[in-house]
């Protein structure tokens, strides 16, 4: 059903996963499906994200990203289907499995009157973090994103790219190896888009890290990302973007994106 | 998981709530003018109408402003229990619920934290009233301030834990201005918080029958009761029981294979 992305081996991978073999997927999916009532949200979806990498999750509104966050995030449990983050199952182990996830909802969460700082030891804290650990891990990942001096400022005084930024140094900050992130650059302009996408790309290489990121935006996928594309609840296609465009007979991205997303539209 | 990560995770709870009720401070005077609205008027106004008797656990004829102050108390933490489910109903719109929720620690430990700062956020706001009735004249025994701290905490705690219950069914923050008519005020005024049961008999048997048996008077009469240090153990066992009651009942419908959310999604799946 599922096969493990197995990726070259290098030691820094082994060296940060030294709980789970290099070979095991930051993220399977298996045979997944949920529904809210009679409407299907998900539909047997099955996908891997390997354990470094850069995977797209594509998709428009309503194909069942957002449940699928849930679902990964363990806000609620699917009735069918399994989830297993770097092979720890979410249903029987899920502390072990929250434990290597670092999210990034689409809607805002930080406290808009606490300071940034405020805002990162809550987190820390609900990740069981000692104080000093979060403090360290704070100062170190606001120097990452250029927002050091801005760490005992309200939150409402940053911008929406600001505020991405430090959702983003958030859910870094317990050190997971998967990072999710859904839908981060809506509604933000092109610029602090660009930037927050760079942002990402180079935690992804410097950390190896394993991020997925959902988007409806095709112009954020580049040649050489994973992607998954969900389509009305279904899996329409995963692998590389060469394999699915070939897979489509389409020269790039959107097309290949359009082709398997054609026809029947939600009314 | 050690008991630390636990620890840190609970204190982290709790200040966020502190620093969330510092940053309101119109929430912080809106909670001590309510009761004291009613100490100030509505007890003068009453002093005269309605003579109180010897009842336990006073020893002496007492003015209506002392008997009040309990019940008081308790509805300070009746509104902020329901205020915090008010608050997760809002967190769950807005998406913070998620961030407290992705912990990995245990679920219901998450709500018994969260619990347990909307009690401490409560029990400041109640020794305040507590300073400021002294300054009105109401003066329980000096140790009965201590002896009524663990009574505060658990009725904080069965309160908060039927907030939190009544805001895993509402579904919208618009539908709990509904909640607030249909449980706040009823239960407060079903209650021994503003007359003693004795005279509500005297009035209507079924009435009395109904506040004998709702939970808010048992609190009323634990806090009562501890603040003139004696025990009231039928309220203590009630207490108990509807704490016991409401968060199991509570963490059932968070929990994320039964809950709501699972059977009608979050807000995002909603739009």
């Amino acid at each position: 059903m599922f096969e493990a992305v197995v990726l070259p081996e290098s030691p820094s991978i082994s060296a940060i996963h030294e709980h789970a073999a290099p070979s095991v997927a930051a993220l399977a999916v298996e045979d997944l499906s949920h529904s809210f009532g009679k409407r299907v949200a998900l539909d047997h979806v099955s996908f891997t994200v390997p354990p470094a990498g850069f995977t797209m999750l594509l998709g428009l509104n309503g194909a069942g990203k957002t449940t699928l966050f849930s679902l990964i995030t363990r806000l609620y449990s699917s009735r069918s289907g399994d989830i297993r983050i770097f092979g720890f199952d979410l249903r029987r182990q899920p502390t072990r499995a929250l434990e290597r996830i670092g999210v990034v909802f689409q809607q805002p969460t930080l406290d808009l009157d606490l300071t940034v700082r405020q805002n990162l030891r809550y987190h820390g804290g609900l990740h069981g973090m000692r104080p000093s650990d979060c403090e360290a891990r704070a100062r170190e990942e606001l120097a990452r994103i250029g927002l050091s001096d801005r760490a005992d400022d309200k939150v409402r005084a940053l911008s929406g790219g600001q505020r991405r930024r430090v959702e983003i140094a958030r859910a870094l900050l317990h050190r997971p190896s998967l990072l999710l992130l859904d839908e981060p650059t809506v509604g933000l302009d092109v610029d602090s888009r660009r930037h927050i996408l760079a942002h990402v790309r180079a935690l992804c290489r410097e950390q190896d890290l394993a991020v997925l990121w959902a988007t409806h935006l095709m112009d954020e996928a580049a040649a050489e990302d994973s992607v998954v594309v969900l389509h009305q609840g279904r899996l329409r296609a995963s692998g590389s973007v060469r394999e699915v465009c070939a897979e489509t007979g389409t020269a790039a991205l959107p097309a290949a994106f359009a082709a398997l997303t054609a026809g029947e539209r939600r009314p | 998981m050690s008991a630390a990560t636990y620890w840190y995770c609970l204190r982290s709870i709790i200040v966020r709530e502190g620093l969330r009720f510092l940053h309101q401070r119109e929430r912080f005077f809106a909670a001590l003018v309510r009761p004291l609205v009613w100490l100030a008027i509505f007890a003068v106004g009453f002093r005269a109408v309605l003579g109180v008797s010897i009842i336990p656990p006073y020893e002496t004829y007492i003015l209506y402003d002392e008997y009040v102050v309990p019940g008081l108390v308790a509805m300070i933490q009746l509104f902020n229990g329901m205020q915090n489910s008010l608050s997760m109903v809002y967190d769950r719109e807005m998406g913070s619920m998620r961030t407290l929720l992705v912990s990995p620690l245990p679920r219901w430990y998450l709500l018994v934290a969260k619990l347990l700062a909307g009690v401490a956020v409560s029990i400041a706001q109640v020794y305040v009233f507590l300073g400021i009735a002294w300054l009105w004249g109401v003066e329980p025994p000096p140790l009965g301030y201590l002896a009524v701290l663990p009574a505060l905490v658990l009725s904080g705690l069965m309160l908060g834990a039927l907030g939190l219950l009544l805001s895993s069914f509402v579904k919208q923050l618009e539908n709990f201005a509904g909640v607030m008519n249909f449980v706040i005020f009823p239960m407060f005024f079903a209650s021994s918080a503003l007359y003693p049961l004795w005279r509500i008999r005297e009035g209507s048997p079924t009435l009395y029958l109904i506040a004998a048996y709702n939970p808010f008077t048992q609190a009323v009469e634990l806090i009562r009761f501890s603040l003139y240090l004696r025990v009231d153990v039928t309220a203590l066992l009630w207490v108990a029981g509807c704490l016991a009651l409401f968060l199991g009942a509570a963490v059932l419908a968070y929990d994320p294979g039964r809950g709501l959310w699972a059977r009608r999604g979050g807000p995002a799946e909603q739009a």
